[in-house]
């Protein structure tokens, strides 16, 4: 179950011939494959391209009505090997990840399926998370497409331009027998737009054709000494065939004044598809485009950025003074590329770039507004013109109210969700701390990552999904002192942690402590079903349990809690772990379902069940502001969105007292935590029993008779001294 | 970087760039519903022929993290569409919707709110942030700056409560800010049209449409913000004949700048424990009031004497467990919570107490000579340790679990000869000893002196930690008096205890401090 339904989008999947498509790019994407005849998809689930594999994953009608198989992957190098359909079949297929860290863990797969090439086209959907807001560390796709002789399309941010790029490039990756990449960044991912539909195509050669003639060509398998010529094949017949179906089908495109004729200046502008949106935005602010894109500038938009055309940037930069190479990232693998063409080719034409836009960063429209204007103020000065005045907020942004502002605003990190069932283990994990000092923690990708920062500050690195496991194995050694944590969701374990973090570490009889945090879905992607969820799932076989994988390969020492809201148990256990004198990794198995998923799940019934006259039992929690001192240690121990503060009206009182709100959902955290911890007794939980049966309401009047006489008797004894 | 040369060249600008599309960001935390308001806003676009074009950046910041949501739009032209930005530039935007106050001034932060540009629409709620939160004391940031940096700023500006409004009409914060971004006018659609997305949406629609109305209504100034309720003065609270002469005894012999806090301090004490212990806080304050006078009080406001009213309340009123089963049994609570539960008729309310109380806190209430002689046991207090130290869930509203608070409350009568109260007073003595001895030396320090005491809160070991740092700051502002900037020294030292939960900075404050002050305070 994903973290939304996503039936309404499923149906955009239906839209025919002629019909206009409403929805982000990602859904685009996704109708752009049926469009195209796909014959399998698969991938692995993250940000940018989570909803894609959602609206498939919701999609088995239509998918089955169509022919179309799709898997969610174990993990991208699963996915990228699934490619392998089309090497000896002319069945088209795509996979979708995020990168560069999926097609990191693809490259072994991709690098196979790339040399010994494809007869059917196949597609890898790039969510290329880099730039402001990113959760990786900030690496180009680029490197992977040359390295690995892949092209790599990179469309203009625009539905139409980017699905009908979809069509050519499996057409592409026929003609030249190549796979391909088609990257997107994340604001293109979700950008909402529209585009006018043609009907989904059923896979003219099906995977069942497939499975009933199996093909086999040993020239395909990367074997010497048919490794060795795959490598000639790329450079003599792949790359030319990929060049002449580029050039021939003009998959790039150019705006602009074409020639002397047309007014054109001599200079131009080569650029990135995904640049194009904000290219056009800085040339409107310097007077040289209007809104839709009629521009005084020449562009050539490379909506393939690798191959470039040498004979298209010859064209375009021949008797232009200069050319400008706008290329988000690092390294200018682009201007490099265009200057060694230029210069093979004896042109005069100097090549500008990374001179003038910054090396590393977002191509944000003030970063190439920027770059534009100072290639402009050198290269064709007239251009320029008067200069319109240019959006500036660095006059508002240098008031002394704004430098005061600077100082107030608070940072304001991402943290667990209200609930979360992740908070307690590491409050506990706080709390051995506190007894037994610090420990070092290999953390993972995950919601649990949130653990860096406040308030918890556990976690000395992380190197990859699934890897927290593996990154504690230097420290597997056994010794008199502390052990080493590692952390890993079950998200990650099932990715590859098994393996790399789990069996390594028994094979290896590490030493350490090895914590699995179980909430029974994917829950970071967007809580997709995994091999271990809870849930029964049509499509899929889940309630394969993680303890009984661990025990399998090897796992002896193993512990589960299974309520991670009892910190005091998730406490003891921890300790154990730190101190049995047993051999080879601890594992600990903590599992409680992700609140946000259960809450989703739960709140229609429990409505219906109070609505139809069940006894239900609904639970929150409070605080008793006249108990709770201001000290705020809850806070430091839990993080919780509905735990806060507020300042009470007493002229008695400095500090603000904690407060819960509206949105609790009862989990019971910060009651557990303020008694493991021994903090305060001001915390408690109130039941709300609904429909509540007569022997809850007898026994209810009789103590509540009982307590309202002894309350009036001490109320009348309390003497009396008012408020000012 | 710009050759002068080129700035005088007789050019015209090359072509106009006004023709912009609207831009709207829509600053807010993951999780608020900015992705429900983004998609309305396209949606009235669309509804009116533009084009427009919305995205986001969820990343990590879907968990309650900051977030920034960008829209654009534009009619066509001439059957083309417009090529629209894919994030907001600085300088640049019509008009931004911030969900809750501190991102409204992180969004000028970006400066993507300028004066010749930016209608700015925010709610000035405050959903604290982590660190705000977690600090042992106020670390709540001043919403005040945010209200000035706004007026230096915004070329127009809505801003009011739009969470409690939507709260007040059963919505959420986006149908509100969806009617004050209806009701600033910026856009150029009708109010029908907001109606139609909203009732598009299918989702909690009357609701909905109420939020907006009432926001469009504040936003379009159709309607006053409604007069602040007239303050009455509030009705003298009941006074019994036992304190009726402590109170006017307070007001006869303290200056008036005193009163208010010398009264509540009164009621508070005498709630805590009883008349005569009123008395005691009554004695001690006018004792302050003449080292005061004689420290030359009556030019300084009485600063000396007022801080003491207070904080001499935070000493004599001491949390121990005979307090905290008074509080949890008293009348009214059942009431409150059931209100604050929002617990509808019919049904019925429980609540359970997460305690945790340990030996140390019982044997706090015995009388000193009993808990002294079992102090000196340390095998038989251990071994009673281990019986009562648990986690208890108490179950306050039934029978049994209500006799035994109600009977813990009535130990009260106990308590001025436990051995917590000895410690107490030993611990409040020793303190209002040394700030009585400061003001005389420096009256900014001694006033200093007794602030120290918000630092002791909490209970059991969080208690103990905040002991540790009062008398780790106090022992400091000891070593300090005579210097000129002592006073200083010692607010800087308090507030940094205030502030940091780890104690870090505050040992690093008081090692600075050891280093020019020599090696006194290291001993």
């Amino acid at each position: 179950m994903a973290e939304r339904s996503f039936a309404r989008e499923v149906e955009h999947l239906r839209l025919g011939a002629g019909e206009e498509f409403r929805g982000e790019a990602i859904l685009a994407i996704t109708k752009g494959l049926l469009q195209a005849g796909v014959a399998y998809v698969g991938g692995y689930q993250g940000s940018p391209i989570s909803h894609l594999m959602d609206v498939l994953a919701d999609a088995q009608d239509i998918l089955g009505e169509l022919g179309v198989n799709f898997q969610s992957s174990a993990n991208e190098s699963t996915a990228a090997a699934m490619l392998s359909a089309s090497v000896m079949y002319p069945l088209r297929g795509a996979v979708a990840w995020k990168s560069t860290v999926g097609t990191n863990v693809a490259s072994d797969a991709l690098a196979n399926l790339a040399s010994g090439g494809v007869t059917g086209g196949a597609m890898v959907i790039i969510g290329e998370d880099y730039g402001e807001g990113s959760s990786i560390m900030q690496e180009r796709t680029h490197a992977f497409a040359m390295k690995s002789q892949m092209w790599l399309l990179d469309p203009r941010p625009d539905h139409a331009c980017i699905v009908d790029l979809i069509e050519k490039g499996f057409q592409l990756s026929e003609a030249s027998n190549t796979p391909v990449m088609l990257e997107v960044r994340v604001r293109t991912c979700h950008m909402h737009g529209t585009f006018v539909c043609k009907d989904n195509v059923a896979p003219a050669f099906t995977l069942e054709d497939a499975l009933a003639h199996p093909q086999r060509d040993l020239d395909r398998i990367v074997l010497p000494p048919a490794a060795y010529a795959h490598e000639h094949e790329k450079i003599a017949q792949r790359l030319p065939a990929a060049i002449a179906f580029v050039r021939d089908n003009r998959l790039n495109e150019w705006f602009g004044p074409e020639d002397d004729s047309d007014g054109a200046p001599p200079v131009g502008i080569v650029l990135q598809g995904g640049m194009y949106n904000n290219v056009i935005r800085a040339l409107q602010y310097l007077g040289l485009s209007d809104a839709y894109g009629n521009t005084r500038v020449p562009l050539y938009v490379l909506n393939v950025t690798y191959p470039l055309i040498d004979s298209e940037i010859v064209a375009f930069a021949n008797g232009k003074k200069a050319i400008l190479m706008v290329e988000e990232g690092q390294p200018d693998y682009l201007e490099q590329a265009v200057n060694t063409i230029a210069n093979r080719q004896g042109l005069t034409t100097r090549v500008r770039g990374k001179d003038v836009l910054p090396m590393a960063g977002d191509y944000s429209v003030h970063a190439i507004l920027a770059g534009i204007d100072a290639f402009l103020a050198t290269e064709a000065p007239r251009l320029l013109g008067n200069r319109p005045p240019l959006p500036d907020a660095r006059p508002a942004l240098d008031l002394p109210v704004v430098a005061r502002l600077r100082e107030t605003v608070p940072a304001r990190p991402p943290g667990l969700c209200t609930g979360c069932p992740e908070r307690p283990i590491f409050a506990a994990m706080k709390l051995v701390d506190q007894e037994r000092g610090a420990h070092h923690v290999s953390a993972d990708i995950g919601c649990h990552l949130f653990s860096i920062l406040p308030p918890f500050n556990i976690g000395n690195t992380t190197m990859g999904f699934g890897l927290g496991g593996a990154s504690a194995a230097a420290f597997g050694r056994k010794t008199t002192g502390k052990r080493s944590i590692a952390v890993m969701g079950d998200g990650g374990f099932w990715h590859n942690g098994l393996t790399s973090g789990i069996g390594n570490a028994v094979f290896n009889k590490h030493d350490g402590v090895f914590l699995i945090v179980d909430n029974f879905y994917s829950s970071a992607t967007g809580g997709q079903d995994i091999l271990s969820s809870r849930a029964s799932n049509a499509s899929r076989k889940t309630n394969n349990p993680i303890a009984k994988a661990v025990a399998g390969i090897g796992a002896t020492w193993i512990r589960e809690v299974d309520r991670t809201y009892d910190v005091g148990r998730m406490k003891a256990v921890l300790t154990e772990a730190l101190t049995t004198p047993e051999e080879g990794p601890k594992v600990i198995i903590a599992s409680s379902e992700c609140m946000l998923n259960k809450q989703r799940r739960v709140k229609p019934q429990v409505a219906k069940a109070i609505k139809s006259g069940t006894r239900v039992v609904k639970e929150r929690f409070g605080v008793d502001e006249d108990i709770c001192t201001g000290d705020h240690a809850c806070i430091r121990l839990s993080g919780c969105p509905s735990l806060s503060v507020k300042q009470l009206d007493d002229p008695l009182r400095d500090d603000p007292v904690v407060t819960i709100d509206n949105t609790c959902v009862g989990c019971g955290n910060c009651g557990e935590v303020s008694e493991a911890a021994v903090l305060c007794p001001s915390f408690y939980r109130a039941d709300v029993i609904h429909n509540p049966t007569w022997w809850d309401r007898a026994r209810a009047r009789v103590a509540m008779g009982l307590i309202t006489y002894l309350q009036a008797r001490r109320d009348r004894a309390r003497p009396l001294a008012g408020a000012a | 970087m710009m050759p002068t040369e080129i700035l005088r060249l007789p050019l015209a600008p090359a072509g106009e760039a006004t023709e912009r599309p609207i831009a709207i960001a829509i600053v807010a935390m993951g999780g608020q519903g900015g992705g429900v308001l983004t998609g309305w806003i396209v949606a009235l676009a669309e509804a009116a022929g533009w084009v427009a074009q919305s995205t986001s950046v969820p990343g990590v910041a879907q968990r309650t993290g900051a977030t920034i949501y960008y829209v654009e739009m534009m009619p066509m032209r001439g059957g083309r569409k417009p090529v629209l930005a894919q994030m907001p530039t600085p300088g640049d935007v019509d008009v931004v919707l911030a969900s809750e106050f501190m991102e409204a001034g992180r969004s000028i932060l970006r400066g993507i709110v300028t004066p010749g540009r930016t209608t700015l629409i925010a709610s000035d709620h405050r959903a604290l942030s982590i660190g705000e939160k977690s600090a042992p004391g106020d670390g709540i940031a001043d919403s005040g700056v945010v209200h000035e940096a706004i007026g230096a700023t915004a070329r127009a500006r809505i801003v009011f409560d739009m969470n409690a409004l939507a709260v007040a009409n059963g919505s959420v914060i986006s149908s509100a800010l969806f009617g004050a971004l209806a009701g600033s006018g910026v856009l150029p659609f009708a109010r029908e049209a907001y109606h139609a997305v909203i009732a598009a949406d299918g989702k909690g629609v009357a609701a909905s449409i109420r939020t907006f109305d009432a926001a469009f209504a504040r936003a379009a100034g159709e309607e006053a913000p409604s007069p602040a309720l007239a303050v009455a003065s509030p009705e003298p609270a009941p006074v019994d004949a036992h304190c009726g002469p402590l109170a006017s005894r307070l007001i006869e012999r303290l200056p008036p700048g005193v009163h208010a806090m010398a009264r509540a301090g009164l009621a508070k004490v005498v709630d805590f424990q009883d008349p005569a212990y009123g008395r005691e806080y009554c004695g001690l304050l006018e004792q302050f009031h003449t080292v005061d006078l004689a420290a030359g009080g009556a030019e300084r406001d009485h600063a000396f004497t007022r801080e003491a009213a207070k904080y001499l309340v935070q000493a004599m009123a001491y949390d121990d467990i005979v307090r905290v089963a008074d509080l949890k049994t008293r009348s009214g609570r059942h009431a409150r919570i059931a209100a604050e539960a929002n617990a509808a008729p019919g049904t019925l309310l429980h609540t359970t107490e997460y305690m945790h109380p340990r030996l140390e806190e019982v044997a706090g209430i015995l009388p000193a000579p009993l808990a002294d002689w079992l102090m000196r046991r340390p095998r038989l207090y251990r071994a009673i340790n281990r019986r009562i130290s648990k986690g208890r869930r108490v179950r306050t509203y039934s029978i049994g679990w209500f006799l035994t608070l109600y009977a813990v409350a009535g130990l009260r009568r106990l308590r001025r000869g436990s051995l917590r109260h000895r410690q107490e007073v030993a611990h409040r003595d020793a303190w209002l000893a040394l700030a009585t001895r400061l003001v005389a030396i420096d009256y900014a320090l001694g006033v200093e002196a007794l602030r120290c005491r918000r630092l002791v809160k909490g209970y059991s070991d969080t208690h103990a930690r905040g002991l540790s740092k009062f008398d780790r700051v106090i022992a400091t502002i000891e070593t300090l008096a005579g210097r000129d900037d002592a006073a200083d020294w010692a607010r800087r030292l308090r507030e940094t205890a205030v502030r940091d939960g780890e104690d870090k900075d505050l040992d690093g404050l008081i090692r600075t401090i050891a280093s020019f002050m020599g090696a006194a305070v290291a001993a």
